[in-house]
């Protein structure tokens, strides 16, 4: 059994899936440091007072939430070089930006339902509230709507950001090399291994680590809201 | 001279006409009871004169100051309104508090945040806060809820956040207080705590308007009484006599209502 572990095999097939999960990671951070803020600017979209573009942001929104992700990130990566529109830059990093826009985009849909949700949600009272208070309407989204919204807003969110963490392997779709692509590579041939099945179901470690912690932290966080109502 | 003067206030909502040539005048320190059956615009009414409804019709003074005229755009301006709107407090029905504050925090937010503008605020800041906070435990301490001023709304009976209300909009000093059916949200062993407070204020002669349900009530603290009904004033007057004498034939039906329950 320790032989196993401290064979050369394992130790390649470790390293590989190593590298393949930090771009698991990147994928993940940089979809949420975009989608949750593009996710706000939506939402206040698809709750303007102009009916034209209220109109539009939700039948982007339908449009996006109606179709499986990894329809839209094909659709991303290969159609603007069909149509000569652009290219992407070529090689890992031009699929790299080419995904990361595609989950930005599909995340912020799915986060400015839940926004839309949390704002509309808080009581209109609280609005009132404050209006009769003589406070401006800024004061009364930073002073009272904003924590509100952001109580209603974490429990969604967070399954949201559990789902993603399963999503990024989608990325494999277009060869990135994240840690799926490289477990699944041991089979077909890499670094001279080949025929191993093990590397890729050996990425559910992965997977469950990093699911397990993102979970403790938002729960953590849930628990930190919960000292009102 | 009256310290509210209210004229032909109209308002409708799209087609339905929900107040119609709403006049009245109230003094300085005298407070004012609203009766009227559920539907006929008492809470429009005193939306209005918060300024979160606008009037289609109307004119509404305070101290002699024009601060609403339906005709005039110009006394309708977003900027001026916040500060209009000072000259009114209002108690919801529902309390309204904010639930992620204390009890203390509740009634010193607003008069924190406007104190932000005062112009000596950077120097002073210090010595404001530690007044505004001051006030806001007095007045806690007014309402008898010494105790309860680091509790969140959620930790406190219904009648201890009403108790939180009233402290809250008195805190910003209004000239009229404004109850909207102030204790219908109570379990009825709840109402008296928060009526107590409101005589109390009487007592004190606190400008107020009270929309209510207790007649009796209505009867022993207000000085007058309007009775509404299908967004008219059917009847005004002295509180006692109104109640007890009443002139108009639907504001007997009205009472008869309330004398057999
Ligand atoms: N925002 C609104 N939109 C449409 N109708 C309203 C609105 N608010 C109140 N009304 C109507 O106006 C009438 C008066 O309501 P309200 O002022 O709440 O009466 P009260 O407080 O005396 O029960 C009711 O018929 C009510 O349905
Ligand atoms: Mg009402």
């Amino acid at each position: 059994m320790i032989e196993f572990f401290t064979s050369s095999t394992f130790q390649t097939v470790l390293s590989a899936l190593n590298s393949g999960f930090l771009k698991t990671l990147q994928l993940f951070f940089i979809t949420l440091i975009g989608a949750l803020p593009l996710g706000l600017v939506i939402s206040f979209g698809s709750m303007s007072r102009i009916p034209p573009l209220r109109w539009l942001t939700r039948l982007v929104v339908w449009v996006i939430r109606g179709t499986p992700l990894v329809l839209q990130i094909i659709a991303l990566f290969y159609v603007p070089g069909m149509k000569e529109w652009f290219t992407w830059p070529s090689g890992e990093n031009g699929r790299m930006l080419a995904v990361c826009v595609a989950f930005i985009i599909n995340y912020a849909c799915y986060f400015s339902e839940i926004y839309r949700g949390g704002i509309q949600g808080v009581p209109k009272g609280q609005q009132e509230a404050g209006q009769v208070l003589g406070m401006t309407k800024a004061q009364i989204f930073r002073h009272i709507t904003l924590l509100q919204m952001i109580k209603r807003i974490v429990p969604p969110i967070s399954n949201e950001i559990i789902t993603l963490v399963k999503d990024t392997s989608l990325a494999r779709v277009i060869a990135l090399q994240e840690v799926i692509w490289m477990g699944e590579s041991f089979m077909k041939g890499n670094s001279g291994i080949s025929g191993l099945v093990w590397p890729l179901f050996f990425t559910a470690v992965y997977y469950l680590a990093f699911s397990g912690i993102v979970t403790v932290l938002l729960g953590k966080l849930e628990k930190k809201l919960d000292f009102f109502q | 001279m009256a310290i509210l003067e209210v004229h032909h206030i109209e308002k409708h909502f799209g087609a339905t006409r929900v107040l119609e040539d709403i006049s009245f005048d109230l003094e300085q320190g005298q407070a004012l009871a609203i009766i009227g059956s559920s539907g006929s615009g008492k809470t429009t009414l005193l939306r209005c004169l918060n300024f979160l409804e606008k009037p289609d019709q109307g004119t509404i003074s305070v101290a002699g100051n024009l601060i609403f005229d339906a005709a005039d755009p110009a006394t309708q301006r977003e900027s001026e309104v916040r500060k209009k709107r000072l000259h009114f407090g209002l108690v919801f029905q529902s309390f309204n508090l904010f639930p992620q504050y204390t009890a203390l925090k509740n009634v010193t937010l607003a008069r924190e945040l406007l104190a932000q503008e005062q112009p000596d605020f950077k120097e002073n800041k210090k010595k404001i806060l530690e007044d505004i906070q001051a006030d806001g435990r007095e007045l806690l301490a007014k309402m008898g809820l010494s105790e309860r001023a680091d509790h969140y709304p959620s930790q406190l009976s219904g009648g201890q956040q009403q108790r939180v209300a009233i402290a809250r909009a008195l805190a910003l000093h209004p000239d009229i207080l404004c109850f909207d059916e102030p204790t219908s949200a109570l379990d009825p062993e709840l109402t008296g705590e928060v009526l107590r407070v409101i005589r109390e204020l009487a007592e004190q002669r606190t400008t107020m308007i009270i929309v209510t349900h207790e007649m009796a009530f209505a009867r022993d603290v207000a000085d007058q009484v309007i009775f509404m009904d299908g967004g008219v004033i059917v009847e005004q007057g002295d509180a006692r006599q109104v109640i007890e004498h009443p002139r108009e034939e639907r504001t007997r039906q009205f009472l008869s209502r309330y004398s057999e329950g």
